[in-house]
This record gives C-alpha cells, structure tokens and sequence, in this order.
C-alpha cells in the first residue's frame, strides 16, 4: 500500500474545469455582451484582483494593511506621468504602476515591518495618506484637483483599432473591451499564481507563519524573507491593477486615486464577508457586494448604511465569512490547500 | 516671536487632538480595540448636543452634559452587544465591525442631518482672546487644551486611585487571569467604552464649537486621535496628551513654512516618533 500526499478533491477537479470553461466564455464574451455588462465586468473582475491581493497579505501571510490604496493610487499616477510627461501610449505605460509601487513598497516595507497588529495597520494607513498629500503636490499632473488623460493619447491606444474592426464596434465601446480582456488576464494569471503559491512549499511556510511565527521559524521557515516576498508581489501587483483601473476612468485625482473606502475598506468587506484566507472567499464577496450595489444603489446613503450593518452582521453571525460558513457544513472546497493522506493500492505490489 | 507664536499655537491645537484621542487610548489601551468609528462617533456626539441645544434653547456646555450620559449608555450598549462579541487575538473582526459602524453612522447622519455644515454657538466666547505677553492665545483653544489636562487627569485618576481603575489595568494586563479574580472583563470592557464615549462628548463639544462640522469629517479625526494615542505608547494617557501636542505643534509649524504642508508635517512628525521608537514613548502595557 502506497501513502501519497495530495490536495486533490473531486470538488476542486470540477472546479478546475468549470474555472477553465469560464474563462474562455469570458474571453469571447465581448463579440455578444453589451457594453454595459462589459464594464460591469470590469469593475467586479479589478475589484477581485484588489481583493484577492489583500487577501494573501492579510488572510495568508497575516499583514492586515489598511494602506493598499497608496499602491492603487501610487501606481496610476506613474501610468498618468508615463502617458502625460513622457508621451508613452497608455498600454505601454501599465506596467510603469507596477515599477512605482514596488519603489513604494520595499520603503513601507521596512518601516512597516517593525511593527505589531494594530500599529501596522494605522502605520501603512497613515503612509498612504503620506504618499497621497505629497502627489497632490505634484502640480505638472494636476495638484489636488487631478487631471485627465490627453484625448491625443486615449484615441489610438494599442490594439484598440483592431479590436473595433474585429467586434464592428466604436473606439470608445473598443476601450472598454481591452480593458476588459487586460483586467480578466491580471485577475486569471494572480489567482492562478496565489493558488500555485499556496500549493507549494512556501504557501505551507506562509500559512505557519499567519498561525505562529515562532513555531515556524524553529522548524526552519526564514519568516522574514516570506513576508518581504509576498508583501513586495502583492504592492506591485496592486500598483498596476490600479493603473489598469485609471486607464479605464481616463480621468485621475488624489482623492479618487488614493481613497481609503474604495481600495481598501470595501476590498476588505468583500473580502471578509465572502470569507477570508480562502481563494473562493473573494469571489463570493465580489459578487455579493456588486449585487447589492446594483440592486441598491438608487437608494444612495441608505445603500452604504445598509452595508455597514451587513458588515457587521456578518462579523457576528458568521466570522469566517459566507464561504467559511458553506464549506464548514459541506467539507467542499474548490481551490483546496488543504494536504490529505491518501492511500493507492496500485502501490502494493511494488512495495511488497 | 513668531515662530513662539506657532509653537504656542500648536501646543493650544494639540490640546484638541489628545481631546480627540483621550477615549481612543482608554479602549486601545484596555482591550487593544481599533475603533475605526472612533472619529465618527465624534461627529455623532456633536450632532447630538447640537440637536439638544436646538430643542432647549441651552447653552452648548449643558447641552453636552445632558449628551453626557445619553452617549454613555449609547456606548456601554454597543461594546455590550457587538463589540464584546469579536474582541480575540484577531484584531480583524473588531476592525471590520467598527470599519461597519463608521459607514453605518456617516450614512445615517447624512440622510438625518443632511451634508449641510453645522456649528456648535458659543456666544462672544468664540472670538474671546487673552494676552499672554508675547503671545495673544484665544480663550476657545486655551479652554480645549484645559479640558484635555482635565479629562486625561480624571482618567488617570480612575485608573490608578479606583478599584474600578484596578480592574481595568488587569484586564489590559491579562484579561484571564483578571476573571479568575472575579472581575468580569466584558463589563470591565463595557463600562470603559461608556467612559470612553463621554470623553468623546467632550471633544465633540469643542469640535462644534471651534470649526464646522458636518458628517463626513470623522475619519480625519481618527487619523490625528490615533497618532496621538501611538505616539504616546499603548495605555499611558499622559503620553496621549504629548502624542497630540507633538501632532499639533509640527502641524502648525509646518503650515507656517507652507500652507499646503500642514497635515503632511503632522503625519511625518507620527512617522519619525515611530521609526525611532516602534511602539510609542511612554508604552505602559506590553501588545
């Protein structure tokens, strides 16, 4: 009898197939979809990748930052500076978010690291507005007030032209939709890489350190490095999510780039009410936050009122959030990391 | 002579701030609790005495002691039956729930008491001013930085003279060991909220009575009232009260070199302390 270690369910094997069929019907969803559900998908599919991000430094490496919005912010002002100071196309310019919030991130990282719980949370949040009020000094992007793409450089942009011969759409329908495809590729390809990640040695090392430090560190985890590692890859990619997101509004202020309730308190409702430390949590809490902003949202403050108590509802009644509460009582989970023993009679014979 | 000027300024401002964080670093301090809504219950307690005052005809300052006691019951029942439940190890569930709260009261105070700026009338005390020498402070900051020695000499007071008091360093210190003796942290808990909501009454009438108010300024004042309180190091209320006057002063400072520096100098200042010192000054209890 053979004993092996795996993570494989028959959940997570339907899962897995279910997850690669979506994203081909996401793929070729613009040639049907309306303009409107495009960008409705683009709101919940950056929303998740800002979710899932803030879930693996808190939920699994136990980082709870409240300071977020400055990589969002941080990062689609080095798209804007990249497309308005240097003239490069705005596609071209994403990844200089990326760049910009890693510079940002290794200096927070260092201050950051030194501190425990509460103070890391104040302390990352009081960065942010830092980073917010010295951009808002930056006068040749707009100051305080913002500023807004040039029309020059929004109206031929990479791949735009191609993609409204190809769907028979107009210019500004044709945006939406690369956009749309870019914000699916990042969602897909750091979901796929948290998963990949928490399947491996280091995910193991990381979810010890979460449980104890110190424990972990006396079987030989190097806690330190893990949380450099995945504090840097989570700010760089948020940084250029947040790129992403401003080359879809073509129009960016400080107040709206580094805002403290869009990018990081309603990253964190979503993330705790559809359950944290779980790939499938954000996913759930997206849609739950999306369905009640649509279904409410005419109702204007009543609408946020309502989602406070939601949250605080949720904290009460079900703390590890509406997948948490699903997967206690069905054992099901579609991205397990979870490590089982299971035994292979094949192996009987070659081990005698 | 100005820059005396600033610096007395400063100190008068920071009065206001450790105002602010005086409640924030008796519940920080005693269930290492991260009131998000902190802020926003200030501006809450300043709707509320502005309502009493508009019904009464009374002054501001009785107008707040009648808010007094409605603000504490306010608080007891809320640690009572929502916070009591998600205080623990993890200090997210308490930081969602009171990042729920804030939302919850800004939203409501905007549909109940509109956007409109309010203001708390004080009479000729507002432009009131006295000359001290080299400088001319005005009466209202000068009551404010009075009111901030008080209520942090009241609560030292009660956490060190009282039984009451005995009972809350025990249960910051070790919240199992405190039961074992028979105190029962989660009234312990509820009475300090209570407490710490009437303090809140106090910074909330000179809010309203030196600047405007109205419901969406709560988070910037948690931002200042919670530098202050780290400043100052976990559990020690003197400290808060330096931790606002080094806030207050680097603020003014920094808005006498530039206008636009003034809430940057004041972040910077939090961010240097904490760079040199990780967890505040004056930290009376360990995390």
């Amino acid at each position: 009898m053979q004993i092996s270690v795996t993570t494989r369910t028959r959940a997570s094997t339907i899962a897995g197939i279910a997850a690669l069929a979506l994203i081909g019907l996401g793929l070729i969803l613009p040639a049907f979809a309306s303009r409107s559900v495009i960008q409705d998908l683009f709101f919940i599919l950056t929303l998740l990748t800002l979710a899932q991000l803030w879930n693996l430094i808190a939920g699994y490496g136990g980082m709870v930052s409240i300071g977020q919005q400055a990589f969002v912010g941080i990062g689609a002002y080095a798209m804007f500076a990249g497309v308005i100071l240097w003239g490069w196309d705005p596609i071209a310019a994403i990844p200089l978010g990326l760049g910009a919030a890693l510079v940002l991130a290794v200096p927070m990282a260092f201050f950051a690291f030194r501190l425990q719980g509460a103070y890391f949370a104040i302390g990352t949040w009081v960065i942010a507005e830092v980073t917010r009020l010295l951009v808002a000094q930056w006068k040749t992007l707009g100051g305080g007030t913002g500023t807004s793409l040039p029309r020059e450089a929004t109206a031929d942009i990479w791949g735009v032209k191609a993609i409204a011969a190809l769907l028979g759409l107009r210019d500004a329908a044709a945006r939406d939709v690369l956009a749309y495809w870019l914000a699916l590729a990042m969602a897909v390809g750091t979901m796929a890489a948290i998963y990949i990640l928490l399947r491996s040695r280091n995910g193991l090392a990381l979810a010890a350190v979460r449980d104890n430090d110190n424990a972990a560190r006396s079987v030989g985890v190097d806690a330190a490095r893990l949380k450099w590692a995945v504090f840097l890859s989570a700010a760089a990619m948020t940084g250029m999510v947040g790129a992403l997101i401003f080359l879809q509004t073509a129009r960016i202020s400080p107040d709206a780039a580094f805002s403290v309730t869009t990018w990081t308190a309603y990253v964190i409702f979503i993330v705790v009410i559809g359950g944290i430390g779980r790939l499938e949590g954000p996913i759930i809490g997206v849609l739950v936050f999306w369905g009640l902003q649509t279904a409410f949202a005419d109702y204007g403050s009543w609408y946020l009122f309502s989602l406070g108590l939601i949250a605080i509802a949720v904290m009460l009644f079900a703390p590890r959030g509406l997948w948490g509460l699903f997967t206690d009582r069905t054992g099901i989970a579609l991205f397990p990391v979870q490590r089982r023993l299971t035994t292979t009679s094949q192996g009987d014979s070659r081990n005698g | 002579m100005i820059w005396l000027d600033t610096i007395v300024q400063g100190l008068l401002l920071g009065g206001l701030y450790a105002l602010f964080a005086a409640g924030l670093s008796l519940v920080f301090g005693i269930m290492r609790l991260v009131n998000l809504a902190h802020g926003d219950l200030i501006v809450f307690a300043a709707f509320l005495i502005l309502v009493v005052v508009q019904m009464t005809g009374l002054n501001p300052f009785l107008g707040a002691l009648i808010a007094a006691p409605l603000l504490f019951a306010f608080g007891w029942l809320v640690q009572r039956v929502v916070l009591n439940r998600v205080l623990g190890k993890d200090i997210l569930p308490p930081l969602l729930v009171t990042f729920g709260l804030s939302i919850a009261l800004q939203n409501g105070m905007l549909e109940v008491f509109s956007a409109d700026s309010q203001r708390l009338r004080a009479g000729p005390l507002e432009s009131a001013s006295v000359d001290l020498g080299p400088v001319t402070v005005g009466i209202m900051p000068l009551l404010t930085f009075a009111s901030a020695v008080m209520v942090i000499f009241a609560l030292n007071q009660i956490f060190y003279r009282t039984a009451l008091g005995r009972a809350f360093r025990a249960t910051s210190d070790d919240p199992v060991t405190a039961s074992l003796m028979g105190i029962n942290p989660a009234s312990v808990f509820a009475i300090a909220t209570g407490l710490a909501m009437v303090t809140v009454t106090i910074a909330a009438l000179f809010l309203g009575m030196r600047s405007n108010f109205d419901p969406s300024i709560g988070p910037a004042r948690l931002i200042f009232a919670f530098e202050a309180v780290i400043i100052g190091g976990l559990g020690s209320l003197w400290g808060t009260l330096l931790g606002g006057a080094i806030i207050g002063v680097a603020q003014t400072v920094g808005a006498q070199i530039n206008p636009e520096w003034q809430i940057l100098a004041g972040h910077l200042a939090f961010l240097a302390v904490l760079l040199v010192r990780p967890r505040g000054l004056f930290p009376r209890a360990v995390d």
